[in-house]
Parts: structure tokens; sequence; C-alpha cells
């Protein structure tokens, strides 16, 4: 028989030529085989790293787990400790507070931005890249700024206040003050990103649309509620979509902060009164502090639905508003 | 009623509202850039100025030794050697895996491609919170915790969903064309991918890099968990440590200066590519 060089293929060993396999044409045979092949590295590296350690999780959940000895079954026990635990509302509290704010600003804050530059205005990617690069910045390096920034007696919004006869507040060390000076750091490193994407998207947009609009008599404001709204809405869901999930998993800003206020350097504190404690930093807390990975297991899966069930809402209620133009088909 | 006098025409009008537009623009530009002016300012700093009222931008003299100061006695070579190990073979093994994924689900049909996709952008928007326990606790079990190993190995077999995203956008529109012709010349899939998908696909995959360069050099989260001895840490972390410490000796001056170490090859990398940063936001976000 004829060796085509390409290996024996089931059809081959067969002694089939050209006929089918289980339906398959011997071509259509290789081009599965090779496919498979190209997404083996990561089929593997998804079933090990990821979907594996998820359901290890869950099953961590259901357990008493301290590192050194085994998980012991204890079935829902850690998941009722979560609703009992004062710490769980507290962070849930910050998260939500945190991401309630700081979402719908960043992209408002965002978006008016994108529209003053798609203005036509020169100079363009200058002021693009002004507000970009604080989001490439190191988030370690971008604390440490904020830290200084915002010290309570030297920082220079302080000393700025200070000029005009304010006295600033202590920034990071006043439990009020604690969240507002995250949303701060949260809107200067990803400003820059949701702007970059919704310039790109409000680009997008032709500018026939707008000359129609014009000529039907519509002002500046109508022009933006029945042009630009629909048009840029898929972009402006998907800002907002990761904006959310983005948010609930702030986690290096608020534990080095929170540090800060301990009285030895390493305790992953949750910050003055607890108000910076977040979610992900009480799970962090729990399983490489306390070393219960059982209960940061529970806790990491409550903040997993969570953040599935808001995605799911955000996604439901995109029917009512998000416009994709082949819709009007 | 009375009408708008004849001096505030059309054309005027529109000159202040340009007017009013680059003056906005400007002062966001300028308030989003302050900081970062203000850092590089206090790390040149003598300890005299670093507190003085009213704050003073341009420190007189410029004392380019604190940087020296710095770095040297606190080791950050070492911890600049690591960095650059683990994010290099990361970036290798990132674009590598991630290509070919992207290529898979891109250019070959197989029973369950879609579902499998599907399966990628789900779990591009799963918060990594969730595996961040079981997965220390697997590579705890394989020894390999204090190592670079689970900083590396897990991007050899898949790393950042998004990138196996972005690029199967991209080899999609590749006419199939080229692909058929090369079949015909009796050309292997593999053989099509690296000489004719790949050098076509240059600007996509020099995003690839960059972005998990960029990625790997910045994170935190992950060394924190697996890097323990002192001399293993990145820079991240070391700076970390360092905040931890100055904080109670106020001496921010050193301070900013490993960070603005930290930052600069970020912002280089930046300032040779910007087209390719802009182009990853943008590619994420309209085909998102």
């Amino acid at each position: 028989m004829r060796d085509d060089g390409r290996g024996r293929s089931p059809a081959r060993r067969m002694g089939v030529d050209g006929m089918k396999l289980h339906g398959m044409s011997r071509a259509t045979l290789n081009e599965a085989l090779t496919g498979y092949l190209f997404i083996l590295p990561w089929l593997l590296g998804f079933v090990v790293f990821v979907f594996g350690p998820l359901l290890a999780g869950l099953y961590y959940s259901f357990t008493d787990y301290a590192i050194g000895s085994p998980p012991v079954w204890i079935g829902i026990e850690n998941y009722l400790t979560v609703t009992r635990d004062a710490l769980v509302g507290k962070s849930l509290f910050n998260t939500f507070y945190y991401a309630a704010i700081a979402v719908p600003i960043g992209i408002m804050a965002s978006l008016a931005v994108a529209m003053l530059l798609n203005s036509g205005i020169r100079g363009l990617s200058v002021y693009r890249t002004a507000c970009y690069i604080p989001s490439i910045v190191p988030t370690i390096a971008s604390v440490a700024l904020m830290m200084w920034i915002l010290h309570g007696r030297f920082g220079l919004i302080n000393q700025l206040l200070e000029m005009v006869g304010i006295i600033g507040p202590g920034w990071l060390t006043d439990p009020k003050w604690t969240k507002v000076s995250l949303i701060i750091w949260a809107l200067w490193t990803s400003g820059g990103t949701t702007m970059v994407i919704l310039l790109a998207g409000l680009q997008g947009i032709p500018a026939g649309l707008y000359e129609v609009a014009e000529i039907d008599g519509a002002n500046p404001w109508n022009k933006f509620r029945f042009v630009t709204v629909p048009m840029l809405s898929p972009t402006i869901f998907f800002c907002l979509v990761m904006a959310v999930i983005g948010s609930f998993q702030i986690f290096a800003p608020a534990l080095i902060l929170g540090s800060l206020s301990a009285d030895t350097y390493w305790v992953p504190s949750g910050g003055p009164l607890d108000s910076l404690l977040f979610m992900v930093l009480y799970v962090y807390q729990n399983g490489f502090y306390f070393f219960k990975m059982g209960y940061a297991s529970a806790l990491a899966w409550v903040l997993f639905v969570i953040v599935m069930i808001l995605t799911l809402m955000q996604f439901l209620l995109a029917r009512r508003w998000v416009y994709y133009e082949y819709e009007a088909l | 009623m009375k009408t708008m006098p004849m001096v505030w025409g059309l054309r005027m009008r529109h000159r202040l509202a340009r007017g009013a537009t680059h003056l906005t623009l400007i002062v966001f530009g300028v308030v989003f850039l302050a900081p970062l002016v203000w850092m590089v300012s206090t790390s040149l700093k003598p300890d005299t100025q670093l507190i003085a009222f009213p704050p003073q931008w341009i420190p007189r003299p410029a004392i380019w030794r604190n940087y020296y100061d710095a770095w040297v006695p606190n080791n950050f070579s070492v911890y600049l050697k690591n960095t650059l190990t683990i994010t290099i073979l990361t970036v290798v093994g990132q674009t590598i895996s991630a290509s070919m994924a992207a290529y898979g689900f891109a250019r070959l049909r197989f029973p369950g491609r879609d579902v499998l996709f599907g399966v990628v952008l789900g779990t591009m928007m799963m918060p990594g919170v969730v595996t961040l326990v079981p997965r220390y606790l697997l590579f705890l079990r394989l020894g390999w915790v204090d190592t670079f190993l689970p900083l590396i190995i897990p991007y050899f077999f898949g790393g950042s969903y998004l990138y196996i995203f972005l690029l199967r956008q991209f080899f999609r529109s590749i006419p199939s064309d080229l692909s058929d012709a090369a079949k015909i010349d009796g050309c292997s899939e593999f053989g099509i991918f690296r000489r004719i998908v790949l050098p076509l696909s240059k600007p996509a995959m020099t995003t690839v890099l960059i972005f998990s360069f960029v990625g790997s050099w910045n994170d935190f989260t992950e060394p924190l968990i697996y890097l323990n001895t002192e001399s293993k840490r990145t820079l991240t972390l070391a700076l970390r440590d360092f905040i931890v410490v100055s904080q109670h000796l106020t001496q921010y001056q050193y301070l900013m200066a490993v960070s603005v170490i930290t930052i600069l090859p970020i912002i280089v990398l930046f300032f040779f590519g910007q087209s390719y940063f802009i182009r990853g936001v943008t590619m994420t976000g309209i085909k998102g």
C-alpha cells in the first residue's frame, strides 16, 4: 500500500482509502486530531490549573483544612459560619461600596474624556498617553506613590490643601476616608484603559449618523442620547462587566494599605477598623495567614457566586439597553 | 426675545468650545501625570526638602545618589534578575501556548470546538480568587512552592486566556485561500501555522508579547503567595517590603527611587510600542 508519509490513520490501517470512518472522511478526522493537538497545551492547563482547582476548592469548602493535617469533612459548617461572621458582612459592604462608586464614576468620567478627545482636536495621542500611562504602572509602585501623596501630614495633597487653608483628613488612616482614597487610586489607574476602549468605540461610530441626526434637527444632547449611546452601548456594556468583575477582585492596595496600620508589619490586616477589608483580602487572610484553607475556600466560592450572579444580571439587563446593529435588520 | 449679539458668531462659539475642550483635557492630563512627576521629584530630594512646605517640585540639588543608595544596599539587583527570569520565561510560554490554542480554535474544525471556546470565554470572566487557595495547595503538594515554577509553568499551558481570545480573532481574519493553497502543496497544518499564519500575525503576536511582559513584570499576588525566600523575590515583592519598612522611617525618597526604577522598563516599552498598547486595549474592548 502506498505510504503518504502522514502516518497510519485508522482508516488507512483498515485498508480503507478515502472512505468514511464513523461518518467522517479521513481528511476531517485528520483535521480534528490536529485541532485537538493544537489546543492540547491549553486543555491540559485548563484541567490541571483551572478546572481541577475550581472543583477542589469546592470540595475544600466543605472541610476543615489546616495545612499539615488532612482535610476533615464538616459539611456546610463553613457556609454557616460565613453567615454568622461579622467580618464577612463588613468585607461585603466594603467591596460593594467600592464597586458601586468606583465603577459608575469611572465609566462616566472616562466617557466624558473620550468624547472630548473625539471632537477632532489636535494632540489626541498626547492626552491619551497621559491618561493611559498610570494604567500600566505596577500596582505596588502606584500604591507606594499613593501612600506618599496621601500621607496625612507630609503628603502632597494635604500640603496643597494647607496652602488654601484646609486641613486635609488622614486619607489612609481615617476609616471614613480610606475607601475614598482607594476609589481615587482606582480611578487614576484604570480610568485610562476604559477611556482608550471607549474612545475606540466612539471612533467607530459613522459620522454620517450624526449628520443625519443634525438634518433632522437634533441638538447635541439628542445626538448623544439617540446616536452615541446606542451605538456605543456594546462597548459600554463590556467596560461595565469587566469593571464590576475587576472591582470585586481588588487585593494588592487593600493588603498593603491595610497592613500599614497594624502593629507588626506583615499582618494582613484590613486597615483601620477593617475599613479596607475587601472580600479577596479576607480570603487571603484566612488562607495564608490563619491557614484555614477550608474556610477560605468557602469564602472564595461565595464571592465567585456573587460575581457570577451580578454578571448574569448585567447580561439579562443588557437586552433592554444594549443595541446591536444587526438587530435592526 | 432678544437674539444673540452678532459678536458671538458661529465661528467664535466653535473656537470657545475648542478652547474649553483643550483646557479640560489639559487639566485631566496634568492631574493624571502629576503624581508620576511628583514621584520622580521626590526620588531626587535630599532629606531636608522631603517635607518642605510649600511643596517643592524641583529638588535643589538633585541627589542622583538616592538611586544608588536605595538600590544597592537593599539587594535589588537580585530581585531584578529574578523578575527578568520569570517574566521572559512567562512571555515565551504564554505566546506559544496561546497562539497554538488560538490557531486550533480559529482555523481548525473539531467536535466540541465551540463548546471548548465557550469555556475559554467563561473562564476569562472567572474571578481568580476562587482558584487561589487550591492552586497553592496543588503546588505545595508538587513541592513547587518557593520556586519560580508556579509562576512560569501554567503560562506554557494557556496562561491568560485573554490572549487566546485576541489571537483567535486575528487568525480568523487571515484568508483561508492562503492555507488552502499551502495544503494543496502538501504543507502540514503545523507548517501552515509556522510559515504562513504566524508571519502574517506579527502585529497581534507583538501585542500579546508586550502585554504578557507587562502582566508578568507587574504581577504581585502570585509572587506573594509562592515566593518565600528573600533571595527569590521579585521587584514587586521587594517594593512591598520596602513600603512597609520605609513607612516607619519616613525615607520616602528611597522608596520613590526604587518605584521609579520598577516602572521604568514598562514606560520605555510603552514609548517604543505605543501603538501596540493602544491596539491591544482597543481590540479587547471592541471585540468584547
